[in-house]
């Protein structure tokens, strides 16, 4: 068996495929970090970290180290095996919905394409309060166990309105392959803009977005300033460390969610891609511009994160429900009428 | 509705934040080692023994310092003068003189209580970075200082009323022996 075949077998290649984008996804968080405590403290007229390292770029990898040589302390009366289960929990659903994005416009950028990627990337989103939730109750601490009931309440609700937004995008563009979402928006246009009200979907989503990953204004579930660490109060050493890049990396997925179900994905200038054959115009290098477009995209997005982490006071418990149940649901349950009622009558209209 | 203006103007403000420190430098940090704020001129830093032109110390070991000291910080032991070989200007001098500086609280009371102005507490506030005095901490006993280790030549302590007036009644009497 030559080499050429040995790779192009469809499970080493996956293999690979996974590999790859697991350890970008890895060697993306360290960054991400830096990048949040130099914008949080550009917001906050600080300097942030500037000391190891030119402009401190290296104050992630002290983090790292500190992480790894702190003690791993396992508190009295802890349920071991979901304690220790947990952490692993958070980041392997991180890891795996990433697994349906599809980075560029060739089936190479993209770790498994199949049919009902959009459905699966929720399913998987939603296992990681599982993490949270298991992780809070087997600390054997009130503080994490208030956290993980409110991380709970506020997945029930957010992902409700999430769940919804998302179908009047799947009214709009009859598919639930994030691929094949993508590839439409090459040929017609980004997804907010072919549907007179779909932006609303988008503002919804983001909205839920932020609230899925447990991030500021959301960040019910941690709140230092009331639950000391929340759900992650007793979680020492890697194990918060694996709970920690686990919600970097829901951030990048969720950014990726974004921007590849409403922004094009992918498309951008110069991308141009055939649904008939399958085919980028011009080969490889378009792919890889492809995925520049779709990186872009992205950052946009992780900066929106920071941005409103930097400026946002969090939610209280009562106005996140509110918040969830009577504006978010109504909301998109209205804009799934509207988008109806918009391709009911667009040939009529338009 | 009134959340979307004022979400709105938040989030504007801390963007222009964000760019003024990223673009125009306009964070307020001061990076400390190599930069320092202006200290006020009357700053209490570590102790300093004052010494009168012609080398003799100010100090005359009278205790009065450790008995305003409210930490106990002070130890003074005084001993007689030698006419020939004089230490200082009065019947005795300080044969020891020690500060403690992990129980000092920098209140200044010793600097009142002095009637000589020989001690002073002085600008020099960096006392655990290599930048500050050159010691060596590795142990509590470290912190006593001694009065070798604060004793200046005259003028390079900070100017004082007080030790000036005295040092001018010196002059102008110099077999003067009780210098309050």
């Amino acid at each position: 068996m030559s080499l050429i075949e040995i790779i192009t077998n469809p499970y080493v290649l996956g293999f690979i495929k996974a590999l790859v984008v697991m350890a970008a996804l890895m060697s993306t968080v360290p960054m991400l970090i830096y990048l949040e405590r130099k914008i949080v403290a550009d917001v906050q007229v600080r300097l942030g970290p500037n000391r190891l390292g030119p402009l401190g770029v290296l104050q992630p990898l002290a983090d790292a180290i500190k992480l790894m040589m702190k003690e791993d302390i396992l508190p009295s009366g802890v349920d071991k095996f979901i304690y220790y289960l947990a952490p692993f929990l958070s980041i392997v659903a991180a890891l795996l919905a990433s697994a349906v994005i599809p980075f560029g416009p060739a089936s190479w950028a993209v770790v498994a394409d199949f049919h009902h990627s959009l459905l699966f990337s929720l399913a998987i989103s939603s296992l990681a309060v599982y993490a949270v939730a298991l992780g809070g109750w087997a600390s054997n601490n009130k503080y994490s166990l208030m956290g993980a009931l409110r991380a709970t309440a506020q997945m029930i609700s957010y992902e409700l309105g999430m769940g919804l937004s998302l179908v009047a995008l799947v009214m709009v563009t009859g598919s639930l392959s994030i691929s094949e979402i993508v590839q439409q928006q090459n040929a017609f246009g980004w997804n907010i803009f072919r549907a007179p009200t779909l932006f609303i979907a988008f503002i919804v989503f983001v909205i839920c977005g932020v609230a899925e990953t447990n991030r500021a204004p959301f960040d019910l579930a941690e709140a230092e300033t009331e639950l000391t660490a929340g759900f992650h109060t007793e979680y020492s050493a890697f194990k918060f460390a694996m709970f920690y890049m686990a919600e970097y990396i829901n951030m990048l997925i969720i950014s990726a969610l974004v921007a590849g179900l409403f922004l094009g994905g992918w498309s951008g200038p110069g991308v141009h891609y055939d649904m008939v054959t399958h085919t980028v115009a011009g080969g490889w290098p378009f792919v890889i511009l492809g995925i520049f477009w779709y990186l872009v995209k992205m950052a946009c997005f992780i900066f929106l994160y920071f941005w409103l982490r930097a400026s946002l006071p969090r939610f209280r418990y009562d106005q996140l429900m509110n918040f969830g149940w009577k504006v978010l649901v109504p909301v998109s349950l209205a804009n799934i009428f509207l988008v109806g009622i918009f391709f009911a009558f667009k040939n009529h209209w338009f | 509705m009134k959340i979307i203006p004022d979400f709105a103007k938040g989030m504007g403000r801390t963007l222009k934040h964000a760019i003024g420190t990223t673009l125009a430098g306009e964070a307020k940090t001061i990076s400390y080692p190599e930069q320092e704020k202006p200290r006020p001129a009357r700053i209490r830093g570590r102790h300093i023994l004052n010494t009168y032109e012609n080398g003799l110390e100010k100090c005359i070991g009278c205790s009065l310092c450790a008995a305003a000291c409210p930490a106990d910080a002070i130890w003074v032991e005084a001993a007689e003068n030698d006419p020939e070989n004089r230490v200082s200007p009065g019947e005795r001098y300080a044969a020891r003189y020690e500060i403690n500086m992990l129980r000092c609280i920098f209140c200044g009371y010793c600097e009142e209580a002095c009637p000589t102005g020989a001690v002073q507490l002085g600008k020099d506030y960096k006392m655990v970075d290599e930048q500050g005095t050159q010691h060596d901490w590795s142990d509590r006993d470290s912190f006593i200082f001694t009065k070798e280790m604060m004793l200046v030549q005259h003028g390079e302590g900070r100017p004082d009323p007080l030790s000036e007036a005295l040092d001018e009644r010196l002059k102008e009497n110099p077999d003067h022996d009780r210098v309050w």
